[in-house]
């Protein structure tokens, strides 16, 4: 957390992300009847650990694992004249070919949409799956391109300048939770 | 391996490795690692620099480091322009600052150059707006070869502290040499050098090198051995009596591979001499990783036109 942003409200604690995040593995199943040509693929950073619990919901449910991905969407952004100075190359990881396949992009918070759009973007650079589903852990508005998200895990009206802040133990080293985040008064 | 890199880049270009900290070399590599994986999709492009222009001015003739930078450019969508020597303005009599300042005025984002002369890229960087990437100036740096030397080394050692690090030629006249040292000794390795002494300069320890006077002893417990090219065409034919000696005492076979270390690999910057400083046996041998190096080569030079294609503080 940067030093002049303060914690204003928690969301969502441990307990109820877990809920949600399970509650969004049974939609997942039920929209595709099934999870047989599935693909959970995360984008980095904090796609990546939301795509890997819903994934471990599935197999719960289901009975059989469903192939993990990772994107990162980087080379695609869409302001990378804009930022300074560049940002890491984390790369990108796939467990197969895209093609024939129903993908679940996975990320954490939906906000602008830049970052849907630049990983749409980057997936067809791999082959076609036949569809493309998205799955957010927070909704949060302010979209400035027409995206909208198939899975929601929970919808949150927040201010242009709030931070959502979403943890899990495997980028953060906390205790899952989302909080909404304050700018300090300067 | 990425995650912890707390270095950003800042610079504007890329002239030298003397001048980068062991923080940004890892930062170059670890980044190319990032790229490597662009060039094994079937669509091997990515949008990253759509609308930015790189210009290749090869004053010197290159054909794998040109090609290189073509497709580096090419994969992240750059438009780039080429100019060689032979049949540009240069050859008409204009000066360097001249050429360059022409190009200047179309604006390129980014100019990659190789010149004969020490320091031309550096002229270059201090009279231009565009980033210069120094593709190798008189004897002086290659930087990005010795990038993609430690890019490949990591790849197979899974690091470049602690190892023994051969290499062997024409020490003299090479850029690649000096280039390889600065990285080297920056990142920890230890670097050996061996060559004729009419090959080798006055001096050369105070880099930071061992000298040693033969091939055997050079090759001794080393973890990679790289092997120079004796430029046949220019000064490398002064400095020896013949080929024939030259690959008897500084030739590398099979038999002379015996005292390296057992998982040694072989490196070459291209274009070897076989028969010259290399047989075939090992050119062609299950040590040799000199094609590995040129695959290298893309990754490296798509993550140095990537760094330096950011937006830099004064503008931003």
């Amino acid at each position: 957390m940067a030093p002049d942003l303060t914690p204003k409200t928690t969301i969502l604690d441990a307990e109820q992300m877990a809920r949600a995040i399970r509650r969004m593995a049974g939609e997942i199943s039920e929209r595709n009847r099934g999870v047989s040509d599935l693909m959970l693929v995360g984008i980095r950073t904090r796609g990546v650990p939301l795509a890997e619990a819903i994934e471990a919901e599935i197999e719960r449910m289901e009975g059989h694992a469903v192939p993990l991905g990772a994107l990162d969407i980087t080379l695609y952004r869409d302001d990378l004249s804009m930022v300074a100075p560049q940002p890491l190359v984390k790369g990108t990881h796939l467990p197969g070919p895209l093609d024939g396949r129903v993908v679940v992009l996975c990320d954490d918070v939906l906000f602008t949409g830049r970052t849907v759009r630049a990983a749409l973007d980057h997936l067809v650079d791999y082959g076609r799956p036949r569809s493309v589903q998205l799955a957010v852990l927070i909704d949060r508005g302010h979209r400035e391109l027409p995206i909208q998200a198939d899975f929601v895990g929970k919808t949150v009206p927040t201010a242009r300048d709030e931070l959502i802040e979403v943890c899990f133990p495997q980028t953060d080293g906390t205790e899952q939770q989302v909080r909404i985040l304050e700018r300090a008064a300067r | 391996m990425t995650a912890a890199s707390p270095v950003r880049w800042t610079r504007e270009d890329l002239l030298g490795i003397a001048e980068l900290s062991p923080g940004e070399i890892e930062l170059v590599l670890d980044t190319a690692e990032s790229f490597r994986e662009v060039g094994e999709r079937p669509i091997k492009k990515v949008p990253t620099l759509r609308g930015k222009t790189v210009v290749n001015l090869f004053f010197e003739s290159s054909t794998r480091t040109r090609s290189s930078f073509e497709i580096a450019e090419k994969r992240l969508s750059a438009d780039n322009l080429n100019f060689t020597a032979s049949g540009s303005a240069l050859a008409k009599g204009e000066s360097l600052v001249d050429t360059a300042l022409n190009l200047q005025a179309m604006a390129p984002d980014l100019i990659v150059i190789r010149h004969a002369h020490a320091g031309a890229p550096h002229l270059l960087a201090r009279k231009l707006k565009a980033g210069v990437i120094n593709a190798g100036d008189g004897a002086h740096e290659h930087p990005t070869q010795a990038l993609l030397d430690a890019y490949t080394i990591r790849r197979h050692k899974g690091r470049l502290a602690g190892l023994k690090v051969a290499i062997v030629g024409d020490i003299e006249h090479s850029r690649v040499v000096r280039s390889n040292i600065h990285l080297l000794t920056k990142m920890g390795a230890r670097v050996t050098v061996a060559g004729p002494r009419t090959m080798m300069p006055v001096g050369i320890e105070r880099l930071g090198v061992e000298v040693a006077h033969t091939l055997a002893e050079a090759v001794r417990g080393a973890d990679v051995i790289m092997m120079l090219r004796i430029q046949l065409e220019r000064q490398g034919r002064m400095a020896i009596p013949s080929i024939k000696e030259y690959f008897e005492l500084f030739g590398l076979t099979s038999a002379r591979l015996a005292g390296a270390a057992d998982d040694v690999i072989i490196m070459h910057p291209g274009p070897m001499n076989r028969g010259v400083e290399i047989a075939s046996e090992v050119a062609d041998g299950p040590y040799s990783v000199i094609l590995e190096q040129v695959t290298h080569g893309v990754s490296v030079r798509m993550a140095v036109l990537y760094l330096l294609s950011g937006v830099h503080e004064e503008t931003a």
